[in-house]
């Protein structure tokens, strides 16, 4: 598009329209640049509070951190790492995440794979069927699975909540990988047949590595979704520090805090660490999972 | 680190259990099936092939999604104590609670709100992002916010919207800017009922506008240069090309980031939970079906207010399904 632009006949310098371009392209940028900084103001703000002294942060503003004499520290860091439980919780974010990551990309693959390469009886339907649980509310479910888990222990569980996560991961994941596979050549698959090839080596030998790119937004996209999830913890682990992950504690600390307010700052930071780093190392797969997550019309 | 030597007598044998024994045992599933079904008689090979890959995700599926979601319904015609079927009385005595009513009014408010206000603010970003040269790193700034959780966004919010009595000095980022700049009196954004409604909002808001922006980037990219160039020959001026051009063509795009909202406004938790814990007139379906478990210990009302919740949801489930069958068709 900037391209066209400079094709465009420039008006003669000083002229109404020269001024009228000036002053457009002032305001674009202006208003570009004015709204990123209103975005990233909320978390910067976080951010500076975050080294801040406790005096500090409640008698005067984060911005005014940003002028000499500077008076930073991690403290709050230390201790909210020592004293609520914060480091435990990310151990526990970790034991959630990775597995309730790895089991349904694993199994939507498998799953994926039948729906978009084999033929058998009620496929159509059950694919639609799929895309329609997308849109339900995983409230509807929270009771039953509870009472369920309770009877059999798996409430307060690391293994309750891989499996749930699982279950819940599951539409997506595999409405997202089927329509990918669906997109690979034909022939690809009726040479291997020719060759010879068992339905395994295809799987593992040609959709697999073809579709890493894919794998790959499902796997980021899960693991935010995950790491970042509080609903589904609070519900099934029941936010007991032991197994809390980040999310819980973090609100937690939110109610009970009280006078150690400041420290919130930098227990909110730690939280957001993990899925800043995977966001911006991984962005591109990260946003391609979501351009292709959403049903197209 | 106490907690170091914890997770390393604990909690890392079960990770590594965890991340090498579940991929063995989904492999050695797979394979040892994918053998068995070898050797069946070749005409029912490709009849039973299938079931084997999409066995276990169906299994998850029905178990955690497909039973809860029918159980629900059937809770919710059970008394408290589950144990007599009580009709539709959950149902009444819920939408005749002041406070469930309540509930469905800021469902409302956060349904067309949100919606409305991150879409706008999601075009104009795309948009204007598309016409400078630094597009790539406003777009992540912007987008930023996606990666983090809605808890985190309300620990950032609560500082943003921090309250000190008139007089003295804020520390919280808006109230700073209402007395310094328009020379105001500070709002209490959290308990005010006037404004925090619209204040939990608005941190949603912030946390998803970087989602509608990216989808409508992506389609803003794929509408053809020439057709922008041909009515600026004709002469027209970039508002008119936006309104006659870029947004109709934009349309369907709007319409399908516009279901992921309202799906996301209607089952809102955490910002609400964590923020006011539903206090102060804020509360919203999914905070209040959590307290009618949770601290009424009702499950029968707690699954209404979750049926409740379904049926909201079903015209944006059945345009779901719509568009998707269109998409088929086209194949």
């Amino acid at each position: 598009m900037s391209v066209m632009a400079q094709e465009r006949i420039e008006a003669p310098a000083w002229s109404a329209r020269w001024l009228a371009d000036r002053l457009g392209g002032v305001a674009l940028h202006v208003a570009v640049i004015g709204l990123t900084i209103a975005w990233m103001v909320p978390t910067l703000g976080l951010f500076v509070s975050s080294f801040r002294h406790l005096t500090d942060i409640s008698n005067t503003g984060w911005w005014t951190a940003l002028s000499p004499p500077f008076n930073f520290t991690v403290e709050n860091y230390s201790k909210v790492l020592a004293q609520n439980n914060l480091g435990t919780s990310f151990l526990n974010s970790i034991m959630i995440t990775i597995p309730a990551t790895i089991i349904p990309a694993a199994l939507a693959a498998f799953a994926a794979y039948a729906f978009s390469w084999m033929k058998f009886w009620g496929r159509d339907i059950l694919f639609l069927a799929l895309v329609g649980l997308l849109a339900v509310p995983l409230q509807l479910t929270f009771i039953p699975v509870l009472k369920m888990f309770n009877s059999v222990g798996l409430s307060g569980t690391f293994l309750g909540i891989w499996l749930a996560h699982t279950g819940y991961g599951l539409p997506f994941a595999i409405y997202l990988l089927a329509n990918f596979f669906r997109s690979l050549p034909t022939d690809l698959f009726e040479s291997a047949e020719m060759d010879g090839a068992s339905t395994l080596t295809v799987f593992f030998r040609i959709v697999l590595p073809l579709s890493v790119p894919a794998i790959a937004s499902l796997v980021i996209f899960q693991f935010l979704w995950i790491w970042n999830d509080f609903l589904v913890a609070l519900i099934y682990l029941g936010g007991t520090p032991p197994v809390a992950p980040m999310t819980v504690t973090v609100a937690n600390l939110v109610n009970s805090l009280g006078s150690g307010y400041h420290l919130l700052t930098a227990a909110a930071f730690l939280s957001m660490i993990v899925p800043l780093i995977v966001f911006f190392s991984l962005q591109r797969f990260f946003v391609r999972g979501i351009l292709a997550g959403s049903v197209k019309g | 680190m106490p907690d170091l030597s914890q997770f390393l007598t604990n909690q890392l044998p079960t990770l590594v259990v965890a991340v090498i024994g579940v991929p063995v045992v989904i492999g050695l599933y797979i394979v040892g099936l994918e053998f068995l079904v070898r050797r069946l008689p070749d005409a029912v090979q490709p009849r039973a092939r299938p079931w084997i890959w999409v066995g276990p995700a169906l299994v998850f599926v029905t178990v955690f999604l497909v039973i809860p979601l029918i159980s629900t319904i059937w809770i919710s015609l059970q008394d408290k104590h589950g144990t007599a079927f009580v009709g539709l009385s959950n149902y009444l005595a819920v939408l005749s609670d002041p406070a469930v009513l309540l509930t469905i009014r800021n469902n409302l408010y956060w349904l067309v709100l949100y919606t409305f206000f991150t879409l706008l603010f999601g075009v104009m970003m795309a948009v204007l992002a598309d016409r400078v040269p630094y597009e790539t790193p406003v777009k992540s700034l912007i987008f930023m916010p996606m990666a983090i959780s809605f808890v985190a966004m309300s620990v950032i919010w609560k500082f943003m919207y921090s309250y000190q009595p008139p007089g003295a000095t804020q520390t919280g980022t808006l109230n700073f800017l209402l007395t310094s700049l328009l020379h105001i009196d500070p709002i209490t954004w959290i308990q005010d009922q006037r404004f925090n409604n619209f204040a939990l909002i608005a941190v949603a808001i912030w946390g998803w506008v970087g989602f509608a922006m990216v989808i409508l980037s992506a389609a803003l990219k794929g509408i053809p240069g020439d057709l922008l160039e041909a009515a600026r020959v004709d002469g027209a001026g970039e508002i008119t090309i936006f309104r006659r051009v870029i947004f109709p063509l934009l349309m369907p795009t709007v319409t399908v980031v516009a279901t992921t909202l309202i799906i996301f406004a209607l089952k809102a938790f955490d910002i609400v939970y964590v923020m006011t814990a539903g206090n102060f007139d804020t509360n919203i379906l999914a905070v209040k079906m959590y307290q009618e478990y949770f601290v009424s210990a009702d499950p029968g009302r707690s699954g209404a207010i979750a049926v409740i919740l379904l049926v909201a949801v079903i015209p944006v489930l059945v345009f779901n399904l719509r568009q998707f069958r269109a998409q088929e068709a086209r194949r």
